[in-house]
């Protein structure tokens, strides 16, 4: 029996599952009014107002998917901001790193600034944003920005260094203008360098938007989240959360799918086939 | 007289470290070399004597110190675009398949991309890779690599083909075949090869003329040797001629000072 059951290749998504539901259910007994004797707290509903009770929180999220309805809008909002913070920040990394990997002195003109802006909280430029920009979408697509922006632009730097200079040369010699360079050799090679950037970019643009639909919006799961904490209603913001989690999931796949496709020249570890 | 493909006129080449200029480092002094047209000239020295410095230096890639690069008589400035430059280290773009990376050299040049993949599939054939066209760099084994990397420089008809120890990683029986291979489409088409190698006897089987560069620093060709081997050759039976073993004899009388000085230098440079 065990030898079926065994954590193997086949078994991995069970036992991912396994997982989950081991999470969910202690978290059920340790909440759950009445269902253990309290041990930590002084009275039975404390761990569920703490905490918040998964059944509870299901059921929350099955009313605002299928019941009410009404989280579409605020998901949709939230989406775009993080699209459009992750599609601008990827881009203007991509150019900006590019653009100074290839001029060195550029690079070394701006070298303390761009350290001094990373290493700022940026976080903290929300508020001045929501005065700049409004409380609408675009404020909070400006903070996802700030914060791809460095992730993106410090891997392509670094790809785009790494260029192999033996590829470089035969590039050249091979008859590559500049432009072809650009294009055939420094962007190919810094790819994988912005691909296991990104992964860690979608996940800093969706920080942005959250953050910033929580610190003043009127529409957007952040804002959920902020309503709901406001008349401790704990099991909505669990909920708020989870949503949040599994987008965020669902994003980083498709950042993968993406990878993949683009990244078939690299080699695979034991890439055989059994015939 | 027709002017000489490639002609290296007293150039040296010194390095400067970034930390000042007194770090200096001269890796050749002074060498003058010629390359006709058509013929295939081998330039064998100790490890660490510059023989890619000099290469670099007719590619272009490389501006001399001192000295002019000629090139059919004109000078050079920047890159040479008349020649095609075989690395030793591999050099394919990961990102292209077989076929992309032959095809690579025509399409920076401007040429459509169907007569582009038709001239490349032709190359790919010739090198024996056809049905490898699609496979990726590191799908390839490094003697199939190795071919890609031939068939990526050839295909672009250079006047003058700069070679640089391109074999030096295969093993033996991999490396005579290619040997041959090279020597086949050579025999074929009459470039100037400027063929960079540490093995003497891959530099005599080879080649018309055998250039000897003395151990580095500042290193200078101290010897030449004309070739008078039959063609064409087999690669692997003239080893046996006893005009090869002769040559070989007189060579190496004067390559191994050289050796020994530059084996030597490295050693007390690491004491």
């Amino acid at each position: 029996m065990w030898r079926f059951l065994r954590p193997s290749r086949r078994t991995l998504r069970a036992w991912q599952l396994v997982v989950l539901v081991v999470i969910f259910g202690l978290w059920h007994l340790l909440t759950v009014p009445g269902l253990l004797p309290h041990f930590l707290f002084s009275d039975d509903n404390q761990a569920a107002f703490f905490f918040g009770e998964p059944l509870k929180i299901f059921d929350r999220i099955r009313h605002w998917f299928f019941i009410d309805g009404d989280i579409y809008r605020h998901l949709g909002v939230t989406l775009l901001e993080t699209v459009l913070a992750f599609g601008i920040g990827t881009a203007l990394g991509l150019g900006t790193g590019l653009w100074l990997a290839l001029s060195p002195l550029a690079a070394a003109i701006f070298d303390p600034y761009i350290k001094a802006m990373n290493a700022m909280p940026r976080v903290i430029l929300a508020p001045i944003f929501a005065v700049w920009f409004g409380l609408g979408v675009a404020s909070k697509v400006a903070l996802g920005v700030t914060l791809v922006f460095f992730v993106v632009f410090f891997n392509v730097y670094q790809g785009v260094k790494e260029v192999s200079p033996v590829i470089l040369a035969n590039a050249r010699m091979l008859g590559a203008s500049r432009r072809q360079l650009l294009r055939h050799v420094y962007l190919p090679s810094a790819t994988s360098w912005v691909f296991s950037s990104l992964h860690t970019s979608v996940g800093l643009a969706f920080v942005g938007a959250v953050v910033g639909e929580y610190l003043g919006s009127s529409q957007g799961v952040g804002y959920l989240i902020l309503q709901a904490e406001g008349s401790f209603d704990i099991n909505t913001v669990m909920a708020g959360i989870l949503v949040l989690t599994v987008f965020a999931l669902v994003l980083d796949a498709l950042v993968g799918r993406v990878e993949k496709s683009l990244m078939k020249w690299q080699p695979q570890a034991g890439e055989s086939e059994r015939l | 007289m027709s002017v000489a493909a490639l002609e290296l006129e007293g150039v040296s080449c010194t390095f400067v470290a970034h930390e000042g200029a007194a770090q200096r480092y001269t890796a050749v002094r002074d060498v003058s070399l010629v390359v006709e047209a058509g013929e295939f000239v081998s330039v064998v020295g100790p490890t660490g004597c510059g023989k890619s410095t000099l290469l670099n230096m007719a590619a272009g890639l490389l501006a001399p110190s001192t000295g002019q690069v000629r090139v059919f008589g004109e000078p050079l400035a920047g890159l040479n675009r008349r020649a095609g430059y075989m690395f030793q280290a591999e050099s394919l773009m990961p990102w292209r398949t077989a076929l992309g990376n032959v095809m690579a050299g025509l399409s920076f040049r401007g040429m459509a991309d169907d007569a582009a993949r038709a001239l490349a599939t032709e190359w790919l054939q010739r090198v024996g890779l056809a049905a490898f066209a699609d496979r990726y760099p590191h799908q390839l084994s490094g003697g199939m690599r190795k071919r890609v990397s031939l068939a990526q420089t050839l295909v672009l008809d250079p006047d003058i083909i700069l070679m640089d120890e391109p074999f030096s990683a295969l093993d033996v029986q991999t490396r005579q075949l290619m040997e041959n291979e090279v020597l086949a489409l050579w025999s074929e088409k009459k470039k100037a090869v400027l063929f960079i190698t540490h093995d003497l006897d891959e530099a005599i089987a080879m080649s018309d003329r055998v250039v000897i560069l003395s151990a580095g620093p500042a290193s200078h060709p101290i010897g030449e040797f004309r070739i008078d081997l039959e063609r064409p050759r087999d690669v692997a039976e003239v080893r046996t001629a006893p005009r090869f073993v002769e040559l070989h004899k007189a060579i190496w009388d004067v390559l191994r000072e050289e050796v020994l000085a530059g084996y030597k230098q490295q050693l007390s440079k690491a004491a």
